[in-house]
């Protein structure tokens, strides 16, 4: 890659550092703890699945009536009942949801227990890795027929059958990439829902089965166009590492995945979400699934000018946590956002700086660059003309993954010829500047070039405020985005679980194994 | 007197519509002849498909213009916006405050329900406004309280009860499916069952809330886009002494 701002290395470094010490006093929180959807995550994983007449889900079945037992983890105590009763984790898992208690099943020969238990995780593993080859089989055998950057849409009807039309219309028209938007209100359920779904508000349910029914649909797309297409969903919300580990199951692409966003923008408690970011990112790795951090969300609350150092210093934090969970650069999607004013005089140029300073400091990384949104309003025509812009800046810096941008964002979740005319207008944008990025320098010492280096300079020293009082007191002062969160408040600090010393969670270990973090 | 206008394309009366949208068959002759033949059946006199394609098998996309002949007596339009009505200043409101009502004016608002989008309400509420208006929390003579977004409705009430408010104000910016309409008509019936709904100015704000919608569903007045603080606040302390009145 050419670079072209004059970035110091010993800064970029600098700020590495930063946020190196920003986040270990973090992780040790997060090694000490577990949590109820971590322990539910396990279980799924494990084989855990079904769901009683309520549509309550067998995990939740599980890990609500151990509540008061975490500290030893789940895992044992269904292992335990599937030895005592024979036969297979399935028709354990209907035993479960017609009611049976497996904290109340005593405790057999702990020996017998581990050896299931590892039997129970090298089959989970299994189906991850099947999943992650044949990814990779797919991907080589249409090598080079997606588009770059990987053009990104969503589908949000909120039933998974009417999303499948509009994501399958969707590829056709060219997209690279389908995310299916969640529902309003799913990240605060502190369960996943069971079976396809019809109902959703601004969003469809996350659920393993509508994960199969859209995976199969792309699949189906994919072979048609000779293309593969990547599968998107949100691992994010009260049940993050729940998600994770059923898009590892179901071949999910992609998975939306902040280590704050959830705490910003929900009002999830800050101690949970952390636990929870590390478990799920460990699953992302395991599984080759890409994350995409939710940067560009400050610049709907902060302005994007003022504030773009709090894009840049979360870009950092969540590439230090996204190693200390093992994932490699090249899965780690940092979010960052085309917000600011139409009106700024010069705003196309430090759009176009800041998204190449992103470019320069994470070179290796799939960046993931969103459209404007927070300026966007009922006149269609002007937003059509900002997305244009936003695809050209998306082009010229060599972008990985482009979010495409709809004319009508201020109004409704997108048409379907919304997003036709997105595709188009990209596609039009990118191919007539392709060689662009190769054939055009920065002026040493011009706009493009300062904006990008205030922006850094910025960053260490917002980093280094950080630092000196720790993340957590950064974000109770409303450090990012404006937003304030008190340590003991938000949602689900209740189903935070302190590890007891006989903590047992043999498939944590071998996650952290493949992970390659021991 | 009346005035008879209808759309202006190049010429007056020309009546000319530019159209776009989606139908549900593959593009093609007979996909465009059917798009013509349904703006033609909506009242449309001319209509010229200018633009097809292909969305997916089964899909296309139209671009079309229809000549209409319908028109609207212009004088016989009554708008319905509340932010038209002529406003009061921050420093008016204030004053309006003391001369007539002699204390604080309490304001509750949040974005409720499942809702999550808070920039619309502290646009409104928030010290530093927005578009270079100020926010409620300014107003010297307003006591306000901000519980921000996801608020459940009764969460909502019984704040306000406990803060003796004189007006709530309710945000609301997802729509889809008419989320907004079943959770604003809960926070309606809800001060209904307490009958408490008179003690209280109820107010809706959103970027889809008319306030012919949020009449309808039970509130004193509703608030759409480009509506600021200084609309609300005028409304609230009119509305206040219209109620001392009575
Ligand atoms: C920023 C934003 C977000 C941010 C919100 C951050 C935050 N803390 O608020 C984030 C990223 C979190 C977000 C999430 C979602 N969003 Co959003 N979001 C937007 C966006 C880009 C801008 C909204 C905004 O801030 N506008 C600026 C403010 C100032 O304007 P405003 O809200 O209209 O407020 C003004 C008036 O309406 C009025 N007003 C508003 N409230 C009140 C209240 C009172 C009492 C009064 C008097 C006046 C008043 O006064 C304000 C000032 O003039 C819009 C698109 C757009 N450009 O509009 C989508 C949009 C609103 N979001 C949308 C959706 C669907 C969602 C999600 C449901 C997506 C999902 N499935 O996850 C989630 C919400 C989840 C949830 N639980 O609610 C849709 C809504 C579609 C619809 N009509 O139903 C939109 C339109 C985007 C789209 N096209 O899909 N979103």
């Amino acid at each position: 890659m050419k670079e072209k701002l004059g970035l110091s290395r010993d800064r970029i470094a600098e700020a590495r550092e930063l946020a190196e010490r920003i986040c270990a006093p973090v992780m040790d929180f997060v090694e000490a703890h577990s949590s109820v959807t971590v322990e539910r995550a396990t279980l799924r994983l494990a084989g855990a699945d079904d769901a009683n007449a309520d549509g309550v889900p067998v995990p939740n079945l599980v890990v609500d009536r151990l509540r008061d037992r975490l500290e030893d983890g789940a895992l044992k105590w269904y292992v335990n009942a599937l030895l005592r009763q024979g036969g297979t984790v399935e028709s354990l898992n209907r035993k479960i949801a017609e009611g049976l208690d497996v904290s109340s099943v005593p405790l057999g020969d702990e020996k017998a227990v581990r050896a299931r238990a590892d039997e129970l995780v090298d089959r989970g593993f299994a189906r991850i890795r099947a999943a992650r080859e044949r990814r990779d089989a797919m991907r080589a055998e249409w090598k080079g027929r997606n588009n770059d950057p990987l053009l990104y849409l969503i589908v949000a009807t909120g039933n998974i059958h009417e999303d499948v039309k509009q994501a399958k219309a969707a590829a056709a028209q060219g997209a690279d990439v389908i995310a299916v938007i969640r529902t309003t209100a799913q990240s605060l359920l502190d369960y996943v829902p069971y079976g396809a779904t019809t109902e959703g508000f601004g969003g469809t349910y996350a659920t393993q089965e509508n994960f199969r029914i859209m995976r199969a649909a792309l699949d189906g797309e994919a072979e048609r166009q000779q293309r593969y297409i990547l599968l998107t969903n949100y691992a994010s919300g009260l049940c993050m590492p729940e998600i994770a580990a059923m898009g590892a199951l179901e071949r999910l692409d992609m998975m939306l995945n902040d280590s704050m966003y959830g705490i910003l923008f929900r009002d999830i408690n800050m101690y949970r979400t952390f636990v929870d970011q590390k478990f799920s990112r460990m699953i992302n790795a395991v599984a080759g699934i890409i994350i995409n951090t939710g940067e560009d969300n400050y610049l709907t609350t902060s302005d994007a000018y003022e504030k773009a150092h709090t894009v840049l210093a979360s870009q950092f934090l969540n590439e230090r946590f996204g190693f200390a969970a093992g994932l490699p650069a090249g899965l780690l999607g940092l979010g960052h956002a085309f917000e600011l004013d139409p009106t700024m005089r010069n705003g196309f140029l430090y759009e176009l700086a800041q998204a190449q300073m992103a470019r320069e400091i994470f070179p290796d990384h799939p960046l993931k660059y969103m459209p404007p949104t927070k300026f966007m309003s009922g006149d269609i025509f002007r937003g059509l003309v900002m997305d244009s812009m936003f695809n050209f800046v998306s082009k010229a810096t060599n972008q990985g993954i482009h979010l495409l941008g709809m004319l009508t964002e201020a109004i409704h979740t997108p048409f379907m010829m919304d997003r036709f005319i997105a595709v188009d207008n990209a596609k039009y944008v990118m191919n007539s500047i392709a060689d662009f990025h190769d054939e055009v320098e920065f002026r040493k010492d011009g706009i493009i070039v300062r904006r990008a280096r205030d922006v850094l300079e910025e960053t260490i020293g917002f980093m280094k405020e950080i630092a000196g009082v720790s993340l957590f007191d950064s974000i109770e002062k409303g450090m990012f985005a404006d937003v304030k969160r008190p340590k003991d408040g938000g949602k689900g600090l209740d189903g935070l679980v302190k590890k007891g010393p006989a903590y047992y969670n043999p498939l944590e270990t071998r996650l952290k194994n493949e992970a390659g973090l021991r | 007197m009346s005035n008879i206008v209808r759309p202006y394309g190049d010429t007056l009366d020309d009546g000319k519509v530019q159209l776009s949208f989606t139908l549900p068959v593959p593009d093609g002759a007979k996909g465009r002849e059917a798009a013509r033949k349904l703006v033609l059946s909506w009242g449309f006199k001319d209509c010229e498909v200018v633009h097809s394609n292909p969305l997916a098998d089964e899909f296309s996309f139209y671009i079309a213009y229809g000549k209409s002949e319908a028109s609207i007596d212009y004088e016989s339009v009554v708008a319905d916006e509340a932010t038209e009505a002529a406003y009061l200043s921050m420093d008016e409101v204030n004053e309006f405050i003391k001369a007539k009502i002699g204390r604080k004016v309490v304001v509750v608002g949040a974005c409720t329900g499942f809702d999550a989008h808070t920039v619309g309400i502290d646009a409104i509420m928030n010290m530093k406004g927005y578009n270079h208006h100020f926010g409620l929390e300014r107003y010297t003579e307003l006591e306000t309280y901000n519980l921000g977004a996801q608020v459940p409705n009764e969460k909502l009430i019984e704040f306000a009860q406990k803060v003796n408010a004189d007006a709530i104000l309710v945000s609301q910016v997802v729509t889809q499916k008419e989320v907004h309409v079943s959770n604003m008509t809960q926070f309606v019936e809800l001060l209904e069952a307490k009958g408490i709904r008179n003690r209280f100015i109820c107010i809706a704000g959103g970027p889809r809330i008319g306030n012919k919608l949020a009449v309808e569903l039970g509130y004193d007045v509703g608030f759409g886009k480009g509506s600021y603080a200084d609309h609300v606040a005028t409304f609230i302390v009119r509305k206040l002494v219209e109620k001392m009145g009575n």
